[in-house]
């Protein structure tokens, strides 16, 4: 085909070690474009809600979308879509690299990877051959390792997705990483994918993608390339700095949390930041494949402690690592990131985690003899320590791979894992940033930055400056910002391109990749249909919407310190707005009248 | 004078929208395989390495062309392939030291970059960090010589 999709579903059952390749839906495409909502799509109609997500019956779907593979807004992403080991709510992890373009160049839109295997596998894709072949020699090994060996014995040109040791272990937030140091990062899929005994999905595509206008395609994709390439953000923020641009930007706005979120700034920014990365241990600048931002950071640590090499540390793991946990080392938190690379597991969840287990420590309900070194909190040396022991499941580390959530509860203090619906947040304290509280309390998959970025309004003033502190306005403002990401995650772009370019652009580049005419508010139903089809699973997995929710500590505890000082969480001053807008009932269930108009009954 | 595609591998990200690019224009498709250009990625070298045909003076392609199928243009300095005379034998790919003309299976011919004459290489265009540039100047080249005509100026200044 030459409109963006290949057609193609690749089946893998592991349990009978079979693969088939199916025809594409063309009718749920055209609903749900690809990538996320594509990917949800499937989901929602072959598991069942209250599957356990560690079982057989809950499957993993590796989705591209119909814009991944081609250029001009930074096409190189996929998404791992399952139900949550962490968070029992449907998960989407997104990841950027080449292996997303590689598994369209096979000439597939999306594996769907089902049962389990009696022993270690890994999926060989080459072009329209697929195989579950044997991974008994790969099991144990790291990200890193594991796509070596694999190059050398299938395919040099190959591309990896793989599972570390933290995934065989089933942490509960252990990532996949693909292309070594690239990671759909968040809500555990890893440890799905190490339930199945699944190691790696390697593929080799020599095909091409088509579009069904390549002319009209090229002036789209021309058009966002020249967009791209003159804003302040992705033109000269991103590039000079990396995501870390953002690490004196929010501590400044004092919605840095610091200390398991005990204030909104940390002295230590300076030395955890994006200026300071660029001094140390930066290399070189990365982009995935088709980007025109080149936000990746290459690094290599020369630290008479540690050394190594790869990519990062990214802002949210500079912040987990760094600011969550009260520490102002980067070698240290750029040491931690690379393990987390390399056992593969979330950053952001791993820091938070390691950070309310200082807080744990702190008031002293952990003790040494459990942790085996004083987990205070600014340790660099105990957070390297806490990720080996977590990476390999030993000791406490077996306690803290059930993430934040799981640990305060078994120490019976739930309020102090900074989390909701039990995914830890990212490096936006809601108390600074009050759209960001409302975007946390509502996201499909717990507390989320990058459902609905209202960082980018709040305190980038992207597309337009809007007060941080104001509540009134906010409700539409993030449900905005959450169907068009929901879009953006769909057509397989990256999320950073909305800085620069917006629906219109969007709308172009998919109508002439695919040959639909959608109009601009057909897409952005689609991106809505997304996120009511997300919360229709959730709630009936029973997550119910009293878990529209944020920690105790940001709804009670006004922020102490910072230009945000005395400030909590305007929750309820959002919330029924919200699901107003987004024509919910007051309970905060969907309408019948509103899944009808979207097509979801 | 004539123009060359030229490389500057420190202004590489790797995102290979070269090949995209390049595949995109002539195939039709986004097919890095299909590609004239290649950009080889090394994130533990930290190095990015991008290569495509130099247009050499004295092609080991044409001097090797039993159809005589390969011409130099005298005023671009441009090698082609022309198609009608070529009939896949591969010996072009044979000659050529760095694998820099390829046979193309859905064509049965040699396939090999013409720098998108006469526009402008689309590998250029499609470059976000002007890693890639279309010039007669060796520009490159003269960054390198200006940096090292900087570093004896300030060692002069020492003195």
């Amino acid at each position: 085909m030459k409109n963006g999709w290949n057609g193609k579903v690749l089946r893998v059952n592991l349990s009978t070690r079979t693969c088939a390749i199916e025809d594409l839906n063309m009718a749920w495409a055209r609903e749900y474009l690809g990538g996320r909502g594509l990917g949800s799509k499937y989901l929602t109609e072959e598991v069942a809600p209250e599957t356990d997500p560690l079982s057989p019956d809950n499957k993993l779907i590796l989705v591209t979308g119909p814009l991944t593979g081609t250029y001009g807004a930074a096409n190189g992403r996929y998404m791992a879509v399952t139900k949550s080991p962490l968070t029992g709510t449907i998960a989407s992890s997104n990841s950027g690299g080449y292996f997303p373009n590689e598994l369209k160049f096979a000439g597939f839109d999306l594996v769907i990877i089902e049962g389990k295997a009696d022993r270690p596998v890994y999926l060989k894709i080459h072009n329209q051959r697929a195989e579950v072949a044997d991974a008994t020699h790969l099991w144990g090994k790291s990200t890193n390792e594991t796509e070596d060996m694999i190059l050398r014995e299938f395919h040099a040109d190959a591309k990896v997705a793989c599972i570390g040791p933290a995934g065989e272990k089933l942490v509960r937030f252990a990532c996949i990483v693909n292309d070594k140091h690239r990671a759909a990062g968040r809500s555990g899929v890893g440890a799905v994918m190490g339930s199945k005994y699944l190691k790696a999905v390697a593929v080799r595509g020599t095909g091409g993608v088509g579009v069904a206008d390549a002319p009209a395609f090229r002036e789209a994709a021309r058009e966002t390339f020249r967009m791209l390439r003159s804003h302040p953000v992705t033109a000269e923020g991103l590039p000079a700095l990396g995501t870390a641009v953002l690490m004196n930007v929010i501590n400044q706005s004092g919605a840095l949390p610091t200390r398991n979120f005990q204030s909104g700034t940390f002295e230590g920014a300076e030395e955890i930041s994006g200026e300071r990365l660029a001094q140390t241990y930066l290399k070189r600048n990365k982009g995935c494949m088709g980007c025109v931002i080149g936000c990746g950071r290459v690094t290599a640590l020369s630290d008479p402690r540690w050394s190594g090499n790869g990519e990062g540390p990214e802002y949210e793991t500079l912040w987990a690592l760094g600011a969550a946990c009260g520490i102002a080392d980067l070698a240290a938190i750029t040491k931690a990131n690379y393990l987390c690379n390399e056992y593969g597991m979330d950053t952001i969840t791993a820091g938070s985690t390691v950070a309310c287990a200082m807080e744990l420590y702190q008031q002293g309900l952990v003790t040494e003899a459990e942790t085996g070194i004083p987990l205070t909190f600014g340790s660099g040396e105990a957070l390297v320590r806490m990720f080996e022991l977590i990476g390999t499941g030993e000791g406490f580390g077996a306690r803290l791979g059930l993430g934040s959530w799981g640990l305060a509860e078994s120490y019976g203090v739930p309020e102090l894992s900074m989390t909701v619906k039990k995914l830890e947040f990212p490096a936006y304290d809601g108390r600074g940033i009050q759209g960001m509280a409302l975007e946390y309390a509502t996201s499909n998959r717990g507390a989320c930055h990058v459902r609905g970025y209202m960082v980018s309004p709040e305190i980038l003033g992207v597309p337009e400056k809007l007060d941080p502190q104001v509540t009134e306005g906010k409700a539409g403002w993030t449900k905005a910002f959450q169907d068009f990401t929901a879009v953006v995650d769909s057509a397989g772009i990256c999320l950073f391109t909305t800085f620069a370019i917006g629906a219109p652009q969007v709308t172009n580049l998919l109508n002439t990749a695919t040959g639909l005419n959608l109009s601009q508010d057909q897409v952005l139903a689609a991106g809505e249909r997304v996120w009511n089809l997300e919360r229709v699973f959730n709630l009936k997995a029973g997550i119910s919407p009293s878990q529209d929710t944020l920690p105790p500590r940001l709804l009670q505890e006004p922020l102490p310190d910072g230009p945000m000082k005395g400030e909590v969480a305007k929750l309820g001053a959002m919330l029924p707005d919200y699901y107003r807008v987004r024509g919910w009932d007051e309970g905060g269930v969907p309408t019948a009248e509103k899944l009808a108009t979207l097509g979801l009954v | 004078m004539e123009k060359l595609i030229r490389i500057e591998p420190s202004k590489c990200i790797g995102c290979k929208s070269c090949e995209l690019a390049c595949s995109f224009k002539h195939r039709g498709e986004f097919a890095p395989s299909k590609a004239r250009i290649v950009n080889a990625v090394f994130v533990e070298e930290a190095q990015f390495i991008t290569v495509t045909c130099m247009q050499c003076d004295e092609p080991w392609c044409l001097k090797a062309c039993p159809k005589g199928a390969i011409a130099k243009d005298a005023a671009t300095g441009v090698v082609t392939v022309d198609e009608l005379k070529c009939v896949g034998c591969r010996t072009c790919v044979s000659a050529c030291p760095f694998g820099m003309i390829k046979y193309l299976p859905e064509t049965r011919k040699a396939d090999k970059c013409t720098l998108c004459a006469p526009d402008v290489p689309e590998c250029v265009i499609f470059c976000p960090t002007h890693c890639l540039t279309f010039s007669e100047e060796d520009t490159p080249l003269r960054g390198k010589v200006m940096r090292f005509v900087q570093t004896m100026k300030e060692g002069q200044g020492e003195v």
